[in-house]
């Protein structure tokens, strides 16, 4: 082959098919958004009846999680994401499909070394940066305070 | 007895071919355009069994099965099984020919496995054997949980992803045996022009893909027109049309009779498989299940079949580098006799 690495690379560009992004865009607003309305009719309900705004939010989140889980292990969820897209990643339905997913698929290496090891292989990440980042937060917050 | 022509062509001498073959597949196989063409298709993509693994292994042992019942000839008649799969350690083909009392050969080749069984069992049966299997798998559901991401994990494939096939498909090669007559193979060499994105593995595989073409012409001296078919493994939409560029760039051109089985075992748009197929089922099972009997029924004469493997794993992706590629020719005919 007389080709040059990036010769081919550039070959390789343009014969990739073109992502749907108005497609995608779309899926992901309308999933997404359908998403956040059943939230906030969620968060409404448990505001009516009675809880607290910091309590209701909580249940809202626990709902969602749970609603996610249930529906991941139906094998639902992931029909839904291939249509939603960045709105079902996005909203915190998102993070329980990606504990729950490798929880369902990991099981057959057995309890520990399958499950326990594998539940947060997708979530993992998110966590370890999640809090560092809350930990830099925290700091620059501590800093200003002393301003 | 086989001997070596130019720089990597191996002629096969003695009247080695193919004695039956069979292919195995799931549900999204048996509905896509080749489902006819496999001898066994199970809805149930776990075959019965309680893990993907497990499942894939049985698609080896019910495809090496049913190629020995096509023929006649029975697990103990063969002398070399070679088999080879995608998972970690090979374990779908060593467990799948787990007491079978015959020696075995385990391969990686990535999704070349199939055509680089099938190149060394021919080159075994014409020296020092008489019958060898040669057979590869892949399963969706294994091959994504170890390449990618659990199943139920809800996510968008990319537009240069493909979808790895279910299927598994296995041959028996003799000494004296045919149509369809193998007459040569062609190893190929891990070539890597750059590519490290593991969802545009077509791509990766192309030169590879184009070098061992290009050096199997060279090596005996014929040119595309002088085959019916020529037909790539799972080079899909996007390695295909980049395979037919290189080639005119090397001065090589086909002329209607390219194909690649990752573009044949679904529809792409109706099964929403991307940029088609891949894995080593998917040229095993299109080869054996289709390409063959068409071969041994004359349909088509000259065929070249080279299967394409992407040698990346999720380490080597992990540590940033590039995916380099491989691939193995065969060259199949319906007639006896010397073709070059």
């Amino acid at each position: 082959m007389s080709l040059s690495s990036d010769e081919f690379k550039k070959m390789g560009e343009k014969a990739v098919p073109k992502t749907k992004s108005l497609r995608n865009m779309t899926g992901a607003f309308l999933i997404g958004g359908t998403i956040c309305t059943i939230g906030q009719a969620v968060l409404n309900f448990y505001l009516g009846i009675g809880l607290s705004t910091p309590m209701a939010s909580t249940a809202c989140s626990i709902t969602l999680v749970g609603l996610s889980a249930v529906l991941t292990g139906f094998g639902v969820y992931d029909n839904i994401a291939k249509f939603g897209g960045g709105g079902t990643l996005v909203p915190i339905t998102g993070f329980a499909n990606a504990v729950v997913a490798p929880a369902m698929e990991f099981k057959s290496e057995g309890f520990v070394l399958g499950l326990g090891v594998k539940i947060f292989t997708i979530a993992g990440p998110v966590i370890v940066y999640g809090v560092l980042a809350s930990v830099v937060y925290g700091a620059v917050y501590w800093v200003l305070s002393l301003l | 007895m086989a001997h070596k022509i130019g720089k990597q062509t191996i002629i096969i001498d003695g009247d080695v071919g193919v004695s039956s073959s069979a292919a195995v597949g799931s549900k999204k196989e048996g509905e896509g355009p080749l489902g006819e063409d496999f001898d066994i298709i199970n809805e149930d993509s776990r075959f019965g069994e309680k893990t993907w693994e497990k499942a894939e292994s049985k698609m080896q042992e019910l495809a090496s099965q049913k190629a020995l019942e096509k023929c006649g000839f029975s697990m103990a008649d063969m002398d070399f099984i070679f088999a080879g799969d995608l998972l970690n350690q090979c374990i779908a083909s060593a467990y799948g020919v787990r007491g079978k009392k015959v020696p075995y050969i385990g391969l990686y080749g990535a999704c070349s496995t199939y055509a680089e069984a099938t190149g060394l069992a021919s080159v075994f049966c014409d020296s020092a054997a008489k019958h060898c299997l040669a057979m590869a798998s892949s399963h969706f559901c294994s091959a994504e949980r170890q390449y990618r991401f659990p199943l139920e994990y809800g996510g968008q494939r990319p537009p240069s992803s493909q979808w790895t096939a279910t299927a598994a498909g296995a041959a028996v090669i003799s000494k004296e045996a045919g149509p369809p007559y193998i007459k040569a193979v062609c190893f190929g060499t891990v070539e890597d022009l750059g590519i490290n994105d593991q969802n545009n593995m077509g791509a990766a595989m192309t030169p590879a893909a184009a070098a061992t073409l290009a050096q199997f012409f060279k090596d005996t001296y014929t040119d595309p027109s002088d085959y019916d078919l020529i037909l790539t493994g799972d080079l899909g939409y996007v390695g295909s049309a980049l395979l037919v560029e290189l080639m005119a760039k090397e001065g090589y051109n086909f002329h209607g009779n390219y194909n690649d089985c990752g573009l044949m075992i679904y529809d792409r748009e109706k099964q929403q498989v991307e940029c088609g197929a891949s894995g080593c089922g998917c040229s095993a099972s299109v080869v054996s299940g289709h390409v063959l009997p068409r071969i041994k029924s004359g349909e088509l004469k000259n065929v070249l079949v080279m299967s394409t493997g992407a040698l990346m794993s999720p380490t080597s992706v992990q540590q940033g580098e590039t995916i380099p590629g491989v691939a193995h020719l065969i060259c199949y005919s319906s007639e006896k006799g010397n073709i070059f």
